[in-house]
């Protein structure tokens, strides 16, 4: 019997104080790129615009698509390498002209340097700014829907302290989702909106796997006397191998995505494989050390406060 | 119990045989999304607006005629916004008769009426308001699926989607420029005649008379390639419309071999045609497309067949358009791009392969790693997930839903989850195993105790599918779908038949010692 680890007992709880600085440290490290880079980079799903996909027939300088593109003047368009040397993404921002209309100078554009050779448009996308506008409405519902729908779960599953953890373990989650994707220049898009809604679903299930232990341990009886703290740090020890099984198969699946499955995949698995370590961490570390401190803080409160009725 | 086995497996078996024969043959069973198969995707806002407009327009013009036949005269009719109209008799005397004539158009509200200044504000009513703008949207549906159908696509989708937009989805198309000109396109054809009363320059100078306007022709010189704008000044009515079309068809003149559009009028127009051809013999008659004049040839004589041809320098496959456009009639408000997303053909081939790369590996990847860490209940799991796989295409061909990129994305992360929940009971069989239990006890507590775990981690990862279902459109939607379709297929799976498998490899009549696991 292979064994990733055999009886574990590390001392997680004991040092969940390093955790919460980790934390803290890469979401600061995260919302100073952000802020440094003037915001998170949207793609046109959610600001609009267009984007052309071209292949042209061998390597082309990226200068000369921008000079090119700079004969139309249709505002900061920004080219990137797209997989191959020979294949470039193209954004324009919105303009008041129709899509149809910005497709074709482009393509004029592009035609007219002869070194350019003959561009295949592989695909186009236009989104308006009404559809863009809706889009970014219906993200941060559906972010927010997902939220609540996990919380009145875990409560009515276990209860409110602890649907309360499992939030700020997905908001942890999501914010160094977003650190790794400023970190690293990718857009919020809407397969990457696709994958943050798929982590804020899976990273929550090791915190429920987690929690369901120490009710079991309870049912059991627990000896007497056992600190909460105790109780949580071994429930987590048990789960261990289970939890960290379970997010190496699916971080397989999304490891070999981002390697295999194509440009256009890429951002989507990225942030998915970055949410599965990340679920994993967040739920020994924060999840269950939330919980631990939130139980502290209040039977320290009502332990002062009987003491102060005692005096009384 | 051993009756309970059998019943067991016959439900395996028989999820598997209706699970091949809904997907067989899987090439004509999966359905692609446009993002694999190529094609385009189009969402068009129909300006309702506009077409309350025409509406109101057209029915204060007849109105003004109906009053002036009856002896009222109107000092001023004058738009105010979209859906109202201003008018101004001459004699406020005549404000009975005039309601009399008012009260016939029941499209119309009358609001501060001014009895003594003679003076009335026509309002559209909402409830013809909102009718309208439904039959906007309605019958630009309509005519957009007419003019698709005779371009020839197919299984093109077009749908209705919120107040007043249209999804068009297009799969396999070649051309994606020219079929977006010919859903895009108004195709508003007017026949107007010009205005003799001024001469275009002094019309451009100051402004044109009442009832006339100012539209200009396009040419296009072939060599130079430079764009000639000419103006023509034409009245505002229009003679006959593309309402009165009863066929449009290409044809080649025979002696420049150029393609032109003929078209055919109906009773109605072909009247109106001809009274008009008769009346004004020598006087030009402007063909307006969409407000482009295509050309102002001079009647010549009263043309009675109720046939009219439109030049213009077509290329074969813009006289065809034409004439596709012109059968399926206008549209009855223009429409505007608001969403496209189009991908060629070429790009959807290396995304199948791609993804089909990806599916393959990471199944290997799992499969390995399955088999390296539990042995033979590793196969097992691995068998599991074989059978997830199948069911969850089976599925999907079902319900013919459709398969998109992301939705692949879905399937491979599918197979990252969906042994998730063989981990969770094989982990749970372990502790127990450990703890003392005989190998059949064991077994059971695991897949019992497991279970409750099982069914909380599905419905978190559920939701989350649901509402990103939900929310999504097309390529994302696919994702939602085949992640929870895969989810709750590993219900099957990886406990249903995983247990079975257990259950035939241990529960047999000898006594176990020990587990592979």
């Amino acid at each position: 019997m292979i064994e990733l680890f055999r009886a574990p007992a590390f001392n997680f709880i004991g040092r969940r104080r390093w955790a919460y600085l980790l934390s803290a440290l890469v979401i600061a490290l995260g919302l100073a790129s952000i802020i440094a880079k003037g915001g998170l980079r949207y793609g046109i799903d959610f600001s609009g615009g267009t984007l052309i996909q071209v292949r042209f027939a061998s390597a082309v300088d990226i200068a000369r698509i921008r000079a090119a593109l700079d004969t139309i003047k249709l505002g900061e368009s920004v080219i990137q390498e797209f997989g191959d040397p020979r294949e470039f993404l193209l954004r324009l921002p919105l303009v008041e002209l129709p899509a149809e209309e910005v497709n074709r100078r482009v393509q004029e554009a592009l035609a007219r340097d002869p070194a350019l050779g003959q561009p295949e448009i592989r695909r186009v996308e236009f989104v308006g700014p009404q559809v863009g506008r809706d889009l970014q409405y219906q993200a941060l519902y559906a972010v927010l829907w997902s939220m609540v729908g996990i919380l009145v779960y875990v409560a009515l599953r276990f209860d409110l302290k602890g649907g309360a953890a499992a939030i700020v373990a997905i908001v942890h989650d999501v914010l160094v989702c977003l650190t790794a994707m400023s970190l690293t220049n990718r857009e919020m898009s809407l397969p990457v909106l696709a994958a943050l809604l798929t982590i804020i679903g899976y990273s929550v299930n090791d915190t429920i796997v987690a929690y369901d232990r120490v009710r079991e341990n309870r049912g059991k009886g627990v000896r007497r006397g056992e600190p909460f703290a105790a109780q949580i740090n071994a429930a987590i020890n048990q789960t261990l191998s289970r939890t960290v099984l379970t997010a190496l198969t699916t971080f397989f699946a999304t490891l070999v995505l981002f390697l295999f499955g194509g440009k256009v995949l890429e951002d989507l698995a990225f942030v998915l494989a970055v949410g599965v370590v990340t679920g994993t961490y967040s739920t020994i570390y924060i999840a269950g050390a939330l919980i631990v401190d939130w139980t502290l803080w209040w039977e320290g409160r009502t332990s002062r406060a009987k003491k102060a009725v005692a005096r009384v | 119990m051993r009756r309970r086995l059998w019943l067991r497996i016959g439900i395996v078996v028989a999820a598997v045989l209706a699970s091949v024969w809904y997907l067989y043959p899987p090439t004509q069973t999966i359905n692609l999304g446009l993002d694999l198969q190529g094609g385009i995707h189009l969402v068009l806002g129909v300006d309702v607006d506009k077409a309350l407009a025409t509406q109101v327009e057209r029915t204060a013009d007849s109105l003004r005629s109906d009053l002036e036949r009856r002896g009222i005269a109107v000092r001023s009719f004058e738009r105010r916004g979209a859906t109202e109209v201003v008018v101004q008799f001459v004699a406020p005397a005549q404000w009975n008769d005039a309601q009399a004539v008012v009260r016939d158009y029941g499209i119309f509200e009358t609001r501060e009426p001014d009895q003594a200044a003679g003076r009335l504000v026509l309002a559209l009513s909402p409830r013809e308001a909102t009718t309208l703008r439904d039959l906007a949207v309605r019958q630009g549906l309509e005519t957009i699926r007419n003019r698709v159908d005779q371009f020839g696509v197919a299984e093109p989708s077009i749908q209705q989607q919120g107040d007043n937009r249209i999804l068009v989805q297009l799969p396999g198309v070649q051309d994606p420029e020219r079929a977006k000109a010919l859903i895009g396109k108004t195709a508003l054809l007017e026949f107007k005649l010009l205005d003799p009363r001024m001469d275009v320059e002094t019309a451009l100078a100051s402004a044109p008379p009442p009832g006339s306007e100012i539209l200009y022709q396009r040419r296009v010189d072939r060599q130079t390639k430079q764009e000639q704008r000419v103006p023509y000044l034409v009245q505002k009515r229009a003679v006959v419309t593309g309402r009165d079309l009863s066929t449009a068809r290409v044809s080649i003149d025979q002696t420049t071999s150029e393609p032109y559009v003929s078209v055919e009028f109906n009773a109605a127009g072909t009247k109106a045609f001809g009274d008009v051809t008769e009346s004004n013999v020598g006087r030009q008659l402007a063909i307006v497309l969409d407000g482009n004049i295509h050309s102002a040839p001079v009647i010549r004589e009263r043309i009675p067949g109720g046939r009219a041809q439109i030049t213009g320098g077509f290329t074969l496959e813009e006289a065809t358009d034409l004439a596709i456009v012109l059968r399926a009639g206008a549209l009855p408000a223009p429409v505007q791009v608001l969403e496209e997303r189009t991908v060629g053909p070429s790009l959807g081939a290396d995304s199948i392969r791609q993804g089909m790369i990806a599916i393959l590996a990471s199944t290997a990847l799992v499969f390995v790693f399955m088999m390296v860490y539990y042995r033979l209940s590793g196969i097992v799991a691995d068998v599991a997930l074989g059978l997830n796989l199948l069911v969850l295409l089976a599925v999907m061909a079902g319900f013919r839903a459709t398969l998109t990129l992301p939705g692949i994305a879905g399937i491979a992360l599918t197979i990252g989850m969906a042994v998730d929940t063989n981990i969770l009971i094989f982990e749970r069989i372990r502790e127990e195993l450990r703890s003392g239990k005989t190998v059949r006890a064991a077994i059971d507590a695991g897949f019992v105790r497991a279970f409750r775990t099982v069914i909380d981690t599905h419905v978190t990862v559920l939701v989350s599918a649901i509402i990103l279902y939900n929310f999504g459109t097309g390529p994302v939607r696919g994702f939602a779908l085949s992640l929870g379709v895969g989810i709750m297929a590993s219900l099957f799976t990886a406990v249903f038949f995983t247990r079975l498998l257990f259950d035939l490899l241990y529960m047999g009549g000898r006594r176990r010692e020990s587990l592979s696991i």
